[in-house]
């Protein structure tokens, strides 16, 4: 059985600062998309469980995926597959959606397809579910709990309100929750055997996807929002509760 | 403004979606809202004014959200709607960008709110796990928009209309087993005016009771930073407040031993008054606050609690 999870780079969110409102990059190091690393976590769980599967880690981006991706065969992924090209960097998730299905077309035999339910700079959400439709299968989002049974997975998504239990037939597309499991910090020999691990690396014009034509949104600002709080600073309980009173806040 | 078709699973987010189209039309007849096999939300949605098309069949199940984004592009295209408004909650996220590449269109989703510009839709949504507000439109001519629920007011009164449509459904590759609606105690700290919530300042599970206390003598509800519920398992991940958990607008948040971080903050930030008790006075929730007590958490509780 072949599983294929789809990472994406993004900055360490916990190390963009903000300054003049701006966002800034400068230094911030690459890793793969928090949620994603929950999914690839999924994937090498069920290969233990199953030494047949193989577990084939799928990124899209600027070159230095070819670095950053060494984390996730650290983590246990068994190959990566990488389509890279800088004008994938910030791409529509259109673009990227039609990148990824290109080479998984390209893959042999891939039974399931696992996400994140959302990447971790813009938690978007659309690709899995673009990905689904550019290649005819069946998905389910925010799943909670997963196992394969036969040519089927048995997989519980998490909604607001509720949990579904669905039987889908493979192949098909899963995004997981946020938080599912507690992705493994791999030991320093893994990171050594991680660069050995087999990669195939393809260039844009590998996958015969014209990128411009899939620009469709356009960023016109991004920026830390304005906070204009009063940042009354009181001394006392008492001083908070008068000021709450007088704001008509409390005791009501 | 083309044609908008909106769609929820979801009778009140369908309702607010209603108000987010009139929000960028000008004329509630190019507005045409679509039910699947849900009377009660065609009621709904045609007495608050909204032409309803009304999708009823039986293997057209929500679960499959192939299907259910299939049937909505087969009306997009049928009843001429090239912007569609859904619902980001996770059913509604989901079928976002199923949908948007069945009609070909551009997609943003968690948008909370709207506005029309020399024939742009101009959407803001929070990037960069809330650290950033982007402004951003959808240059195609299709699109497809996710609501960020309680962005916009449910929509009432005005007489809509009610019109049956049919699509065509393939066999589902999807079977539900089993739908388990979510047991235990149920809180909705998102309807709460008043919210007290504690992070990771918070000593022990046992020092919650009198937070608790608070809560009830302010009339609110407890709430919490992520790690409380997911880490520390004190409280019900229902009560987590921020990117992962819920966004509330109360009118008054006591924040107790948070740090601030934007995967916090995104969730409280539109509160009308914030209160930050934190013993660091660097604390980035202070910056964020109306209110800043510097104290021990704890101590200050306790004083609240019986002056009130």
């Amino acid at each position: 059985m072949n599983i294929v999870v789809a990472m994406k780079q993004i900055p360490d969110l916990q190390q963009i600062r903000i300054r003049n409102r701006q966002p800034l990059f400068d230094d911030v190091p690459l890793t793969l998309g928090t949620i994603d690393k929950n999914a690839l976590e999924a994937a090498v769980v069920l290969k233990e469980a199953d030494e047949s599967i193989k577990v084939t880690v799928l990124s899209a981006g600027n070159e230095e995926v070819e670095d950053t991706v060494k984390e996730a065969l650290a983590a246990g992924a068994d190959e990566a597959f990488l389509v890279l090209d800088d004008a994938l960097e910030g791409a529509d998730s259109a673009a990227i959606a039609a990148v990824l299905a290109a080479a998984i077309k390209q893959m042999e035999d891939v039974d399931l397809i696992l996400f994140g339910e959302g990447s971790g700079d813009n938690y978007s959400g659309q690709v899995g579910s673009r990905v689904a439709e550019l290649l005819n299968m069946p998905q389910a989002g925010y799943v909670s709990a997963m196992e394969i049974k036969g040519g089927n997975a048995v997989v519980t998504r998490t909604l607001e309100d509720c949990d579904e239990v669905l039987e889908m037939t493979l192949p098909g597309v899963i995004s997981v929750m946020a938080g599912l499991n507690e992705p493994r910090i791999p030991s320093v020999t893994q990171i050594l055997k991680a660069g050995k691990k087999p990669k195939e690396v393809l260039e844009l014009d590998e996958v015969d996807v014209d990128i411009k034509k899939l620009a469709f949104t356009e960023t016109i600002s991004n920026l830390a929002p304005e906070s204009n709080r009063k940042k009354i600073v009181v001394k006392s309980v008492d001083e908070l509760l008068q000021g709450l009173r007088s704001e008509n806040l409390i005791g009501r | 403004m083309a044609g908008i078709l909106i769609f929820s699973d979801k009778t009140n987010l369908a309702l607010e979606l209603l108000t987010a189209a009139n929000s960028i039309s000008s004329s509630s007849a190019d507005i045409k809202a679509v039910t699947i096999n849900n009377d009660e939300q065609v009621q709904a949605l045609s007495e608050a004014g909204a032409n309803v098309y009304r999708i009823n069949a039986a293997d057209l199940i929500m679960a499959d959200v192939g299907a259910v984004a299939a049937a909505l592009g087969q009306a997009a295209g049928e009843l001429g709607s090239d912007i569609i408004l859904l619902s980001s909650n996770r059913r509604g996220k989901e079928i976002a960008g199923r949908l948007a590449q069945v009609v070909g269109a551009g997609c943003l989703t968690d948008v909370n709110s709207l506005e029309t510009d020399d024939g742009k839709i101009t959407c803001k949504r929070n990037a960069l796990a809330g650290a950033t507000v982007a402004n951003q439109y959808i240059k195609a001519d299709k699109q497809v928009i996710a609501i960020v629920p309680k962005s916009f007011a449910p929509a009432e009164g005005g007489s809509g209309s009610i019109n049956d449509l049919t699509v065509e459904v393939k066999p589902s590759a999807l079977k539900l087993l089993e739908v388990k609606t979510k047991a235990g105690e149920s809180v909705d700290i998102e309807a709460a005016e008043v919210i007290v919530a504690v992070g990771q300042g918070l000593n022990s599970k046992d020092d919650l009771v009198m937070v608790e206390e608070l809560a009830k003598l302010l009339g609110g509800e407890v709430a919490c930073s992520k790690p409380v519920a997911t880490d520390k398992k004190w409280l019900s991940e229902d009560r987590v407040i921020g990117l992962s958990g819920k966004k509330c607008k109360p009118q008054l948040a006591i924040i107790l031993g948070v740090s601030g971080q934007v995967q916090f903050t995104v969730g409280i930030r539109d509160a009308k008054t914030i209160v930050s008790i934190n013993t660091d006075d660097n604390a980035t929730m202070n910056s964020l606050s109306d209110y800043v007590l510097v104290t021990d958490l704890h101590e200050a509780v306790k004083a609240m609690n019986s002056a009130l």
